[in-house]
């Protein structure tokens, strides 16, 4: 059966099975490769893509549950305010290493913002805890975020 | 050959001449080769044959191209040794284009490691005296062509920012506009070259932002796993879960069954399921319901490891240091004590899963892949192929973390295996359990140490004794010499204090099943752990603070002393804290870089450990990049503490135990403490930093607890206290 995906505001014709993750539709069927494969069970967040703009793991998001929802990937992420400030950050503080984990870490950090302009420290643990970096880039991370937010980092 | 030695090898490498050559590029611009003339002759001939398009290239668009033979895995590798190069030739350095290097030896060899490989931190020492001699080089040759087209003496002159001005300053020419002209000149001679000193840079020792990183936060950037080829197909892996097994049943019918799945691969040690994306592979592989004949390692267990180590490490090892007269000091000492010290095996667990992509056909293999080792890799795909070297094409791609695991060509050959029988390009990805079952383990350690004090409590004679597997032996085997593996003693054969009487033996028990490959930090983040908390226990034994018991034995190594008291004094060290916090303290000298670290504590009523605050202090010669160093000292302290705290690979019925990052946990933002990078102003040649902070995490936090709570750890991972 096909699926229709709006991703990034285009729309996309699927043909694959309903329970195949978005993950694989993004990355092998549409070469959107943005949006990492780190661990298949939601643990490490490297999947990261917005659903309606909520944060969500892609790796275990079946395409028959995505319904009409607008997806965003990594790729689309610095055409809202909150993605652009966050990626200007990023690189402001140079936050990246290695850099396979921080497209999962931009579009959760955006959706956080998006919903809470001003996260406290807690806050940002609890919107980034699900994601991993094997790096160790969270010092700068929570710096990066409270930077986009406007506070001094 | 120890570590140690390698390290003294950076200075003859640094005073090897950078053997240059100079020719057009297709749009006709300036290339300069430039390779460090090695033991192979292959080196000379390959630089003399200009076979190559150059490790830089100035374009008529003003774009200087470098090939960077070092990989970039998040060390900020690419940024630093541009900054090398961009310092002498005098270009602003956003005007660089770093590129991925082909695999080559003679070309793109790491002046220490003496190949193409990205480890033992040693890129920046590598390639701290080429760079900048081919930086010197160039701007010699541009500002020459300038000069002789000025009719002026090209000797008053001045270069920056790449335009070139004339002894009046009236006239000025872009790089660009004599990069042709130069390229029909003759390089200078070496000796021709002069060096800035340290005192006269304006771009090392500053931190410009990371060249690579706009790729890394739009998800431009590819890595291995991202390589798209035309036409190709996805593959879901399964290896057999013991080592030495086999696939014994394959329901073949129910994965091709499933909706996209194109072929079913069995192969000696494991089954690839190839589909149309990794989405329906993943599910034929379930569909596939594979059983395993387990074969001879099915009762290999973690306990039966340790009794064979433990073993071992009663036996007397290969001497790896022997001075003075240890049995004497230990027979006539005041006093003495001994402790056994374990640290387990440990995955490594990068971000981006195990993956190759491969195209083979009937006269070339085509890869995409990002590894530490492509010559290795290369070399390694010829001879399972068949095919000549040069039919190996390697693309190497930007890692996704490689901590050691991919300086190891396994993924690649399986990847290829399984391409053997399929037509056209194929992606391999292993899954996080995959990743972490088959990994190459940093060896479980079983050592015993023992030190004799005097009437003060001051160490007379210390005997460590390491027993593990040996890396080396089956990594580079010619490097095993006389049964001692280099590596496994780093770390504990030179540590940083006066010992009079020392003796350091190492005993290399191989364990069924279980391979064992290099991990960040290598050998040090194993023997900077028993060194520094054994030292711990003698002070506290001697009752003297660890700080004040360290410094008298360092006064012949003021730069181990000068970090020392520089964490010291940063932490706060002798500070009150509150009841059930403490601090604890390490130093190590590895890579060719001093690190002290001091580690702040708190330990709950229900023993749990919670690490608040990591002083680090740094002296790794002259800083090239202070933000990178920084960045490393985070870096390398998050990874080591993971391993610290709860970090271990078990195996149970021959199989990995763990499997997910559930299992094998890493450190999450609402757990990492706050990390201070404290750098010493050095003019000495730069050391390496990218493990480091790894090595030495783990006894600064074990030191503490001790302080907290009298327990002293002597086996990791801590756990609950």
């Amino acid at each position: 059966m096909a699926y229709v995906l709006k991703i990034n505001g285009a729309s996309h014709t699927i043909d694959a099975d309903g329970d195949t993750p978005l993950l694989w539709v993004l990355r092998d069927v549409l070469q959107m490769t943005g949006t990492k494969f780190g661990c298949g069970m939601a643990l490490c967040g490297a999947c990261t893509v917005h659903l309606d703009g909520a944060a969500t793991r892609a790796c275990i998001t079946t395409i028959d549950s995505v319904g009409d929802a607008a997806i965003t990937t990594i790729e689309a992420i610095g055409q809202s305010e909150a993605g652009r400030k966050v990626q200007q950050a990023w690189l402001d503080l140079d936050v990246v290493q290695c850099g396979y984990c921080q497209s999962g870490q931009i579009m959760s950090a955006t959706a956080l913002l998006m919903s809470n302009a001003h996260p406290s420290d807690s806050d940002i643990n609890d919107a980034m805890s699900g994601n991993v970096c094997r790096c160790g880039t969270y010092n700068r991370i929570r710096e990066a975020i409270k930077l986009a937010a406007g506070a001094k980092p | 050959m120890t570590l140690t030695a390698i390290h003294r090898e950076d200075a003859a490498a640094l005073s090897r001449r950078t053997f240059l050559k100079a020719s057009a590029t297709a749009a006709g611009g300036l290339a300069l080769a430039f390779v460090v003339p090695d033991r192979s002759e292959a080196a000379d001939s390959a630089a003399e044959s200009g076979a190559l398009n150059g490790f830089v290239r100035i374009e008529p668009d003003g774009r200087i191209h470098l090939t960077i033979p070092m990989v970039e895995m998040g060390q900020g590798t690419y940024t630093s040794l541009a900054m090398l190069l961009a310092e002498e030739l005098e270009v602003k350095l956003d005007s660089i284009v770093p590129e991925h290097a082909p695999p080559n030896d003679a070309l793109y060899a790491n002046p220490i490691l003496h190949e193409q490989s990205t480890g033992l931190s040693a890129s920046t020492r590598g390639f701290w005296l080429p760079l900048r001699q081919a930086g010197a080089a160039a701007r010699i040759m541009l500002v020459s062509a300038a000069a002789q087209r000025w009719k002026v003496d090209p000797a008053k002159c001045t270069a920056r920012d790449g335009v070139i001005r004339d002894p009046s300053g009236q006239r000025s020419l872009p790089y660009r506009e004599v990069a042709q002209a130069a390229a029909q000149l003759k390089p200078p001679a070496p000796e021709q070259i002069k060096l800035k000193t340290p005192g006269q840079f304006t771009l090392i020792g500053t931190s410009p932002k990371r060249l690579e990183a706009a790729g890394k936060v739009s998800g431009r950037t590819r890595f291995g796993i991202d390589a798209i080829v035309p036409g190709m197909k996805f593959a879901a892996i399964a290896i057999a879960p013991v080592g030495g097994g086999r696939p014994k049943q394959v329901n073949q019918a129910a994965a091709l069954a499933v909706k996209g799945v194109r072929q079913v691969v069995v192969i000696d040690e494991a089954v690839a399921i190839i589909a149309d994306h990794t989405g329906a592979a993943k599910k034929g592989l379930e569909a596939a319901a594979i059983q395993w004949d387990d074969g001879p390692n099915a009762q290999v267990n973690s306990q039966g490891i340790v009794a064979q180590l433990k073993a071992g490490s009663e036996r007397a090892g290969v001497i790896a240091r022997n001075d003075g007269n240890v049995e004497q000091a230990f027979a006539t000492a005041a006093r003495r004590f001994d402790a056994v010290y374990e640290l387990p095996f440990l995955a490594h667990a990068a971000m981006e899963p195990m993956n190759c992509t491969v195209h083979l056909r009937k006269d070339a293999c085509e890869i995409w892949v990002g590894t530490q080792v492509p010559t290795t890799t290369q070399s390694r795909v010829a001879a399972l192929t068949g095919l000549p070297k040069d039919a190996v094409i390697l693309h190497n791609q930007f890692l996704g973390g490689g901590f050691g695991r991919r300086l190891e060509p396994d993924g690649t050959l399986l990847a290829v295996k399984i391409a053997q029988h399929v037509d056209g390009p194929v992606k391999v990805i292993w899954s996080r359990e995959e990743d972490i079952q088959h990994d190459i383990y940093r060896p479980y350690y079983y050592d015993r140490i023992s030190a004799a004090v005097d009437d003060a409590g001051n160490p007379v004679a210390w005997h460590h004794r390491v027993c593990g597997s040996s890396v080396v032996a089956r990594f580079a085997p010619p490097l095993f010499k006389n049964g001692l593996d280099f590596d496994a003693v780093e770390g504990a054969a030179q540590p940083p204090y006066a010992f009079p009487n020392i003796l350091v033996d190492y005993v290399r028990v191989e364990p069924a099943s279980i391979t064992t490959g290099f991990w960040r930090g290598v050998g040090p983040v194993h023997n900077v752990f028993i060194v520094e908390s054994f030292i711990d226990e003698l002070a506290f034994a001697a009752r003297q603070d660890p700080v004040a018991y360290r410094r008298r034995l360092l006064t012949h190594n003021p730069r181990a002393l000068a970090v020392l008291n520089l964490a010291a004094e940063k932490a706060g060290w002798g500070q009150k804290l509150p009841a059930g916090k403490a601090r604890g303290i390490s130093l190590q000298f590895a890579f060719g870089s001093y690190l002290s670290q001091v580690a702040e504590v708190a330990v709950d009523a229900k023993g749990k450990v919670k690490v608040e605050r990591i002083v680090c202090a740094v002296d790794c010669g002259i800083a090239v990049t202070p933000s990178m160093i920084d960045a490393q000292v985070q870096s390398g302290t998050i990874f080591g503490l993971t391993a610290a705290l709860r970090g271990a690979i078990t195996i149970k019925d021959g199989r990995v135990e763990q499997s997910n990052f559930d299992s094998y946990p890493p450190m999450r933002i609402d757990e990492v403490p706050r990390i201070e990078t404290h750098i010493v102003s050095s003019t000495e040649n730069p050391g390496g930093l990218g493990e480091a902070a790894t090595a030495i995490v783990a006894p600064a936090v074990t030191n503490a607890i001790f302080a907290v709570t009298g327990r002293r750890i002597r086996k990791l991972p801590i756990e609950e206290v």
